[in-house]
């Protein structure tokens, strides 16, 4: 997997909460058997003023100028600045690789769903919770100044702007060793395979009907 | 003695393989249902690693999110789909299924369906195993006290790996249900009341129990109805523990242990429940003599008001944030404040999905609908029963022809107009009242409103034209 280790980014802000998983990748688009390409439709919705179908040349469509995406101040954002409750809905993957795809790396919220904060970890993003008087702050501070970028450091759990303010976060400390390391999950488990095994085989004297393969 | 345990406690313990001091755990999973769309891209990891399926005995899958439901379409197996992407992720998941020797309910078997209806229906779901699939309504299977949640595409492929997830522990909430519903009043109604309550993030981070008179009241069915909409709430997890109805369903079930097994299962099963005085982090308490049925009006499943009520008003919302949210969410529903419930008229009514799509569902709505005919203003009525066993007992009940009749249209099995990744959908600024589970902008289609609501509100408005429940309809008549 990819490693988060810092990240200095320009911030780009989606002031709504409850931002759910269809809103992040409409359905239509989950059609894709690939984990890539779907960066060109994150919030198509939102971002489009027709409607979005798969392998369409998406240059040609016509751009709701009013979503932050589209706004030139915002071209090149890696941090998304959000409100609460963000990625709730359905456990599509799709969701954070569609984030990931387009650019960003990092998301600061008050509160995650947790099907969705759990699915950013496998795939290199760092959701980070801050608290909603912060976020609200932060909102205020990237709509006054064109070009606000934070500075993000996993290490030392720290947010902070080029101005100095800094704010720190919590994250578990599993998650955060398995980001900054890029630790391959599965590999890792499958190195305790021995452990499973023996595992398996209490179960099976417990609950036998659980293993009719005779496993 | 050891000290009281949560249902939740147990399980989790149950099937912790190892566990750190900060309860991150490795959990062991005993049943992984799979379906197209969440799978072909770690089946690909699978491939990419040289790995194989643990154990793919535990693995049941079936294609459901994409399926046509249209005879014409259906009838003609993987290669009759229309969509040329809908027809490669369909049959991509076959190519998967026999390449890792995984049993594959195929698009024409009688028993394909919902994920979430079969799992139950073959008894593949019991109590005490920990189920997974990556859908998030998995959490539907909590209600056979079985620790079911759902994941992403890469933990589909780590537990296809591994048989194991790395977890942190979630934490016990309790929702406690007492009283009667009364007549006309369901599980649906009830779940939406609580997520109405406690909000789409209120049960994050928790698994919710479900205890209380009402919900030993209720059949299973009802119970699946009310875990599968866990995730509303923010719940990755609902439970229910097990009692008399929980085995009775699952005797003779495909799937379910025989004999001298079944017996040593019973024994171990009636086990799984909250011991007196084991504590939770949160609870909720909840009269059900009091509810209505419910009606959502705005685009997140919270935003929720009795059928006899107003579309409320975002000015009277002290939240800015809020304010914002419920002013957008009017303006994408195309509703006023203060505008009566039962004056909205919906253009199309869809019964179906992973909440209410079980014979139970079919039979509610049937008898509502019972030799009254669909009203002129409602251009579709579709009925999607969960699976291919369902609709078999509807049939053999005559419901089929009750909805005929009455002017629905009778449809094969599969997610459907839930979230329109085939070609059931709504159209731009088309209006639904659905029993599915989220109401979220474009969920049933770019530009679609839906309105959440009961087996019972979806066929007494299909009669009526506009929002109604069986007492309402049966005033009108």
């Amino acid at each position: 997997m990819e490693p988060f280790i810092s990240l200095d980014g320009l911030v780009a802000p989606l002031d709504r909460s409850n931002v759910d998983t269809d809103a992040i990748l409409p359905k239509q688009f989950m059609k894709s058997i690939a984990r890539t390409g779907f960066g060109p439709n994150l919030f198509d919705e939102l971002r489009y003023l027709d409607r979005g179908e798969p392998g369409q040349d998406v240059s040609k469509r016509p751009l709701n100028r009013d979503f932050m995406l589209n706004q030139p101040r915002y071209a090149g954002a890696s941090i998304l600045l959000t409100r609460h409750n963000f990625g709730c809905g359905s456990s599509r993957e799709h969701a954070p690789w569609a984030l990931h795809d387009y650019g960003f790396r990092a998301l600061i919220a008050p509160s995650f769903a947790d099907i969705f904060y759990g699915n950013c970890f496998k795939n290199g993003m760092l959701p980070i919770v801050l608290p909603e008087n912060i976020v609200d702050e932060l909102f205020q501070a990237v709509y006054r100044a064109p070009g606000y970028r934070l500075i993000i450091d996993l290490a030392l759990q720290r947010v902070s702007n080029p101005a100095g303010d800094t704010w720190e976060f919590e994250i578990e400390a599993a998650r955060k060793d398995s980001l900054l390391k890029g630790l391959d999950d599965i590999g890792i488990t499958f190195s305790k395979a021995e452990i499973i095994r023996n595992y398996e085989a209490l179960r099976k004297q417990q609950e036998p009907w659980l293993f009719p393969g005779g496993a | 003695m050891t000290a009281a345990r949560t249902l939740l406690e147990k399980l989790w313990e149950r099937h912790v393989v190892e566990e750190d001091e900060t309860g991150r755990a490795l959990l062991y999973i005993d049943r992984h249902l799979v379906y197209e769309v969440t799978s072909p891209q770690a089946f690909e990891g699978l491939r990419l690693a040289g790995r194989k399926p643990w154990r793919s005995d535990t693995v049941l899958a079936t294609a459901d999110h994409n399926v046509p439901t249209v005879w014409s379409e259906r009838s003609g197996g993987v290669d009759g789909i229309s969509d040329p992407l809908s027809r490669i992720q369909v049959r991509k998941l076959g190519s998967n299924c026999e390449e890792f020797d995984i049993n594959e309910f195929r698009l024409q078997d009688r028993r394909q369906g919902i994920i979430h209806v079969i799992g139950p229906e073959q008894g593949a779901t019991l109590p005490g195993m920990t189920v997974v699939a990556g859908d998030s309504h998995t959490s539907t299977h909590g209600a056979f006290a079985a620790l079911a949640f759902g994941v992403g595409t890469s933990e589909v492929e780590h537990v296809l790996a591994t048989q194991c997830l790395s977890m942190q522990r979630m934490k016990p909430m309790l929702v406690k249900v007492e009283g009667d519903l009364r007549p006309g009043v369901t599980a649906k109604d009830l779940i939406l009341h609580i997520i109405g309550r406690i909000g789409t993030a209120g049960g994050t981070g928790y698994a919710i129990e479900f205890a209380g008179s009402t919900i030993r009241d209720l059949s299973m069915e009802g119970r699946m109805t009310l875990c599968n909409m866990a995730i509303e709430a923010g719940a990755r997890v609902g439970l229910v523990a097990v009692d008399r109805k929980t085995i009775d369903y699952l005797e003779g079930r495909p799937f379910a242990p025989e004999g001298k097994q079944w017996a040593a299962a019973v024994e171990y099963w009636k086990t799984l429940k909250t011991d007196d005085g084991a504590v939770f982090d949160r609870t909720i308490e909840v009269d059900a003599s009091a509810l209505q049925p419910m009606v959502s009006w705005g685009t997140s499943p919270e935003m929720v008001v009795p059928i006899d009520e107003v579309v409320p008003d975002p000015s009277n919302e002290a939240d800015p944030v809020r304010r914002a949210g419920m002013e957008r969410a009017l303006a994408y529903m195309g509703l006023r404040a203060g505008m009566r419930i039962s004056d909205i008229a919906p253009d199309k009514v869809f019964i179906g999905s992973c909440t209410n799509a079980r014979i139970e569902d079919l039979r509610l709505a049937a008898k509502v609908v019972k030799g009254r005919h669909v009203s002129n203003s409602i251009v579709q009525a579709l009925v999607v029963p969960g699976s291919g066993l369902v609709k078999e007992q509807a049939e053999a009940e005559g419901l089929d022809r009750i909805f005929i009749e009455a002017g629905f249209e009778w449809r094969e099995p599969g997610c459907s107009m839930c979230l329109g990744m085939n070609s059931d959908r709504l159209g731009d600024g088309e209006r639904c009242a659905s029993t599915s589970n989220r109401n979220f902008e474009g969920r049933q289609g770019a530009g679609g409103r839906t309105h959440l609501v009961s087996p019972v509100v979806a066929a007494a408005t299909a009669i009526a034209g506009h929002f109604a429940d069986d007492h309402h309809f049966d005033v009108r008549e």
